[in-house]
């Protein structure tokens, strides 16, 4: 079995306010391997994105951190800030939700891209740089590379700068892409042409993916695990045919019985009843519970813990392996 | 077009086919795109207040400097015959109460007015500019120390301040513009401070910092450009301030000692004199009003050039087009004043 790139164990994210400690993420642990996808799906608040940050320890001053992060034999959370910088950019990089704030906006997209190549190689001499960028603007399909790369962002389009930031994020041929909501600023159009790129690039570097994403179509198409979050928790962690096949929680089956059906045979939207929790003073017990159909006495005394329910498949349900078979299980027969 | 393309081999495709350039040509890509440097000379130039602010200054230095060669008068020499006379052939701007020939006064007293003004500021805005950006990015400690140190020089009092520096060091040129120095470099720190504390917010900085920047290159490379614009403008703020102030405080007597000139002490020499002779207050008083309107006028248009976002200065074809829509709405206003019911359609369709 190969070394994971990446693991993460006991993982708590919190925020010092006024009012208390919001814990935005609670007891994560996952991994992932060399050259894989893995989606981390949830509602907002679920604590995807802080998740992200705190692996690269891009999180506000008043955030507590604990557990242990290993990357490729280095452990993220206690080494040195210099050090930290040296794998931010060039080993971990990240591509941001939103393209229209995530350029400077007074240098040009190539400027940028040769920075970002010789923050962490200074032999790199400019010249060199340039022609590199202008490579990866070409590689992520930016038509005219040459004339776009001394274009500054507000002269790019949304999907154009999207594209702009994932050159820029594979500049250095990173190992790990952590790719927070990439689409979900831009125009689903354009998503898909997005999401292609990524693809294809993530293919071509053979570099591991963290897809963070709410879009479930997203999902299915382009990973190869996927990681259910919820307030905070991580509720399912499985392959993409066992979480949409064989879901094993009933927060994951919610999630996918309330997205819209294309061929429109259903006939009205199935939303998840209720609210997510507040993550200020979680209440004892599940936090799904009380929007879960399924919710039995013991989900209100104890959070339940992860069950191991199949091959790398594992649910946070008390009730796991007990649910009736999922509705739409006749794919992925395996029950 | 190329949307869809991303294999890597970047080599193999020819750049420039006719076709493409043609295509491109549709998307206003056919020239190369222009430089910051060359679009912010073009804003510049385009900007027309600004060129007339940059042209005063030009001529007003040469005034100054060049004026007084073409006089066969002094600064400081004395010529009791012809005190208190009004302009002449002579005496251009005409004499003081002690017979010193105003021309060459005044182009004195304008030169080094400037020269304290350019001085102060530029040691303002570095100080001003360094700190505020310290304590903006950094904050804590950092922000703590530069804001109240802040607020404890914008309590004292600058004249009765500059009176005892004046004093002490003297009045000269370096004396005087690092004493404003001191007192003015809280403006731009301040603005600064302002401006970074809400770019250092954005996500691209996130960016740079998740791409591995150190505090040094995000300080320098990503904050510091987005500030230019806002202290390109205090900057010219600054330098009309220090003039004004110099000429207050020359006007109190605290600034330059005579025999020596500045505007401010030839407004003040002149009060005495200001019912029969007010030319010899005004012309001084006059020429403080250039300096500074010059300046900022500049410093608009350094905004302008610097603010990235904007676009090129207009080409002379868009500038044609919006001249003839502008006449256009002129005549249509007119129409409509003159015979509203009439003329009306008329007007709207031509």
């Amino acid at each position: 079995m190969t070394q994971p790139l990446l693991t993460v164990e006991n993982l708590n994210v919190g925020f010092a306010t006024k009012s208390g400690i919001v814990q935005a993420a609670t007891d994560i642990n996952f991994e992932i391997f060399p050259g894989e996808v893995l989606a981390v799906v949830g509602e907002s608040g679920s604590g995807k994105s802080v998740t992200a940050l705190a692996l690269m320890r891009l999180h506000p001053d008043n955030t507590i951190v604990s557990g242990n992060v290993n990357f490729d034999g280095h452990d993220l959370l206690n080494m040195s800030d210099r050090d930290m910088r040296a794998i931010r950019g060039s080993d971990v990089a990240m591509i941001f939700q939103d393209p229209m704030t995530a350029m400077n906006p007074v240098f040009s997209v190539g400027n940028q891209i040769v920075e970002t190549i010789r923050v962490h190689d200074s032999s790199v001499s400019k010249q060199e740089a340039w022609t590199k960028a202008v490579d990866l603007l070409k590689l992520v399909g930016v038509p005219e590379p040459k004339q776009r790369a001394s274009q500054y962002p507000h002269e790019y389009s949304g999907g154009m700068r999207q594209r702009a930031m994932i050159a820029m994020a594979i500049a250095n041929d990173p190992k790990l892409l952590i790719a927070d909501e990439p689409t979900t600023a831009l125009d689903v159009t354009v998503q898909a042409q997005v999401m292609e790129v990524l693809h294809e690039v993530q293919a071509e570097t053979g570099s591991a993916m963290m897809l963070i994403t709410h879009d479930l179509g997203l999902v299915a198409g382009s990973a190869d695990r996927v990681q259910v979050m919820y307030a905070s928790r991580l509720m399912e962690t499985g392959s993409i045919d066992q979480i949409f096949y064989e879901s094993q929680n009933p927060y994951t089956r919610a999630l996918l019985e309330s997205i819209p059906d294309i061929d429109g045979l259903k006939e009205e939207l199935s939303p998840i009843p209720g609210n997510p929790p507040s993550l200020l003073n979680p209440s004892a017990g599940c936090a799904f519970r009380p929007r879960c159909k399924f919710a039995q006495d013991v989900c209100a005394t104890e959070v339940p813990p992860r069950i191991s329910v199949g091959v790398n498949h594992t649910s946070r349900c008390a009730l796991a392996l007990e649910l009736p078979a999922p509705a739409g299980a006749s794919a992925g027969d395996a029950s | 077009m190329a949307d869809t393309d991303i294999r890597p081999n970047s080599d193999s495709e020819p750049t420039s086919t006719p076709q493409k350039v043609a295509v491109a040509d549709a998307e206003g890509l056919s020239e190369k795109p222009k430089t910051f440097g060359q679009l912010a000379r073009e804003r510049f130039f385009g900007h027309k207040l600004a060129l007339i602010g940059g042209i005063g200054l030009l001529l007003l230095v040469v005034l100054f400097l060049v004026g007084p060669l073409f006089s066969e008068w002094e600064f400081d020499q004395r010529n009791v015959r012809d005190r208190k006379q009004g302009p002449s052939a002579e005496h251009w701007f005409g004499t003081d109460e002690i017979g010193r020939d105003l021309f060459v006064r005044t182009a004195r007293g304008g030169w080094y007015s400037m020269q304290i003004g350019v001085i102060a500021a530029f040691v303002a805005t570095t100080v001003g500019t360094v700190l505020g950006a310290l304590a903006g990015y950094f904050g804590k400690l950092w922000d703590i120390v530069v804001t109240n140190l802040v607020n404890l020089i914008l309590t004292v009092p600058a004249i009765i301040v500059l009176s005892v520096f004046a004093n002490k060091f003297g009045a000269g040129k370096w004396g005087l513009a690092l004493v404003l120095a001191g007192l003015l470099w809280t403006r731009i720190a301040r603005v600064v401070r302002g401006v970074i504390l809400s770019i250092k917010e954005q996500e691209y900085i996130m960016a740079a910092k998740a791409a591995g920047a150190s505090h040094a290159r995000i300080l320098f490379r990503h904050l510091l450009p987005n500030v230019m614009g806002a202290i390109a403008v205090e900057i010219t703020l600054l330098v009309g301030s220090v003039i004004v102030l110099e000429s207050t405080l020359s006007f109190l007597g605290l600034g330059v000692k005579p025999p020596n000139a500045s505007l401010g002490t030839l407004v003040r020499d002149a009060k005495g004199d200001i019912d029969s002779d007010p030319l010899r207050v005004l012309t001084p008083g006059i020429f403080i009003v250039l300096i500074v309107l010059c300046v900022n006028f500049l410093g608009d248009g350094l905004r302008d050039a610097l603010d990235p976002r904007a676009t090129g200065a207009d080409s002379k074809e868009a500038q044609q087009a919006k001249k003839a829509a502008k006449k256009a709405r002129k005549q249509i206003q007119k129409a409509g004043a003159h015979n509203a019911a009439d003329t009306r359609a008329d007007g709207t369709s031509s």
